[in-house]
């Protein structure tokens, strides 16, 4: 009898240590949590902040008495932020489109095709991957300038379109898509062309998914070629359009506007995030690093 | 034969956009980029250099603001990329230990991974700040401690250097947390039964079974950490706009672009030497890598 007891004091200990533990895991993990919105809410909470009373809070309070949409309404007309948004949509899709037709094309040849040389040409391919974007931009600063497309969107979109890894990673995926589907088709008298966008395309469609939201994700950020290549305002995007907002915006330090613009710059990824958040989540750790 | 040369063409055909971007935009520039470094006083508008010698590579690295960005940039990664990983770990542990709003935790640690660098910079920029109007939030948060206001922006070396790694490690964060936290979830269950019926005490379980099952992973996460490190740029001009050198926050990626374009621009020649020496550390890093984990694969076997 004594005994059990003592089993059940032992019992009980584990579970108060294991309760104890627990809740101290989920405070820290809330904590973090908390430092990882807490950039998010000050930015949502600031743009609704009225220019007058965020200049008057030399304690910056945490709630919002009188919101305004003001901030919003200047951010679309005292500075340029609506082309800004239109020119990195524009530059987002081209881009992505561009870079998709060239990867389906590649990633079929390395993966169906037969052809001299295949093997040495596709390890070659794999060796660029090595390299640094800091290391080519230079002369494609050059190149893109010689050729006079400074300030244009074919300046802006051509050095983003090829991507080594995505040809890989579609290779793969293509490879794995059984021969006995490509001998029918070829029986049936099915071309190439129209083999692959009939039936690895489909079949392929969640990493063809995967790679258009990386693409886009890095296309919606991108920040150090767009400010090389554009000086011109009118075609500039996000990332400079903000550098340029901070530095000669609204003619004085307008930071509640400034936040607006933020808010609305960063929306469009947070959402496309919260949609489609299983396959960006798999997608990054496939083969995402921040660039 | 005429079959071969049919395929032969036909591939061709399929590879030809890809060959031709990656041709003029990658393997030109990745020759031309050596060529320029050793033209010695190439100038763009005449294009024409003295000769070929090593002096671009010996301005630069005498170059006062080169030297600053290098340090700069050493200073990060080395602050940067231990902070990460062991808080990455630390979090990953915790998440794996949960069940309940496992998810939600995940969604909210993502975000940083989907915004715009330059955009959400300027949110650490105001909440670091000092201005005549406010001290800022983290100036209030500090001065509610007992401390003294400090002006992160534009104040002491070191205190702009703390608010540009606490950037970096908030940005870098989303990308090794997920990878841990998968890479935790896939280490077979049957090793953590078999240690508790031992009755292994938790510390020890965490030292023999999971560090090493997933010591892989962290390796890969310090390496790619590295490279990332060392190729920082757009987070130092969120916070301190776009003249580096004067804030004294240039990084070495800053100083490639600075020296290319810009009011300090124009000279491609040492832009060229300055990003072939960062590419030449990244390499190293990578080699390294490569060289530690042969070994170590050989000393598992």
């Amino acid at each position: 009898m004594e005994n059990n007891t003592d089993y059940n004091d032992l019992g009980k200990d584990i579970i108060v240590k294991r309760i104890i533990s627990r809740t101290i895991t989920y405070i820290l993990l809330a904590l973090w949590g908390l430092i990882v919105l807490f950039p998010f809410y000050w930015m949502i909470l600031t743009s609704f902040k009225s220019y007058s009373s965020y200049n008057s809070e030399f304690v910056p309070k945490f709630y919002i008495t009188s919101p305004t949409f003001q901030n919003y309404i200047d951010a679309f007309t005292t500075v340029s932020l609506g082309r800004y948004l239109v020119n990195t949509a524009l530059f987002t899709i081209i881009t992505t489109a561009v870079m998709l037709i060239v990867t389906i094309l590649a990633a079929f040849a390395f993966a169906r095709l037969k052809f001299t040389g295949k093997n040495i040409i596709f390890i070659l391919f794999l060796a660029l991957m090595m390299i640094p974007n800091e290391l080519v931009i230079i002369t494609n600063f050059v190149t893109i300038t010689n050729l006079d497309l400074r300030n244009s969107f074919p300046g802006l979109i051509l050095p983003s379109v090829a991507s080594v890894f995505y040809i890989y990673l579609l290779k793969e995926n293509f490879e794995a898509i059984p021969d006995n589907l490509y001998y029918a088709a070829k029986v049936d008298g099915t071309s190439d062309f129209k083999y692959l966008y009939k039936v690895m395309v489909p079949i392929a469609r969640p990493t063809i998914v995967t790679i258009i939201i990386l693409k886009v994700i890095e296309c919606w950020n991108s920040y150090v070629w767009p400010r090389l290549i554009t000086d011109d305002p009118n075609f500039f995007l996000v990332s400079n359009g903000i550098q340029e907002i901070r530095e000669n915006g609204f003619g004085r330090e307008n930071i509640p506007a400034m936040m607006a613009a933020v808010v609305v710059i960063s929306l469009p990824l947070i959402v496309l995030f919260l949609v489609f958040r299983k396959t960006v989540m798999s997608g990054v750790s496939r083969g995402g690093t921040k660039g | 034969m005429g079959s071969t040369a049919k395929n032969n063409l036909k591939a061709l055909l399929y590879l030809l956009p890809a060959v031709l971007f990656l041709g003029v935009f990658m393997v030109y520039p990745l020759i031309d980029v050596f060529v320029y470094s050793f033209e010695e006083g190439y100038n763009s508008a005449s294009q024409t250099s003295f000769g070929i010698g090593g002096f671009n590579y010996s301005y630069v690295l005498h170059d006062p603001y080169f030297l600053q960005a290098l340090k700069n940039t050493l200073i990060l990664v080395a602050i940067t990329v231990p902070t990460s990983t062991i808080l990455s770990l630390l979090i990953s542990l915790g998440l794996n230990t949960i069940t309940k709003l496992k998810e939600l935790f995940q969604t909210i640690y993502f975000l940083p991974y989907v915004t715009n660098t330059l955009a959400v910079g300027l949110v650490f920029m105001i909440l670091f700040k000092k201005t005549a109007y406010t001290d800022g939030m983290i100036n209030f948060l500090i001065k509610a401690f007992g401390g003294n206001s400090v002006d992160f922006i534009e104040g002491p070396y070191w205190a702009k250097m703390m608010v540009l790694c606490i950037y970096t490690v908030w940005i870098v964060m989303p990308f090794k947390v997920l990878v841990l936290t998968s890479s935790l979830a896939s280490v077979n269950p049957v090793y953590y039964s078999a240690a508790r019926v031992d009755g292994t005490p938790p510390h020890r379980i965490f030292f023999r079974i999971t560090l090493p099952m997933i010591s892989p992973m962290i390796f890969y996460l310090v390496i790619t950490g590295f490279i990332g490190a060392f190729k920082a740029y757009s987070d130092a001009v969120a916070l301190f706009g776009t003249d580096l050198n004067v804030a004294e926050m240039n990084t070495i990626v800053g100083y490639v672009y600075d020296m290319l374009y810009g009011d300090s621009g124009g000279y491609p020649s040492y832009a060229s030497a300055a990003a072939i020496i960062l590419f030449a550390i990244v390499l190293t890093i990578t080699v390294i890598n490569m060289l530690v984990r042969n070994r170590r694969l050989r000393y598992v076997e």
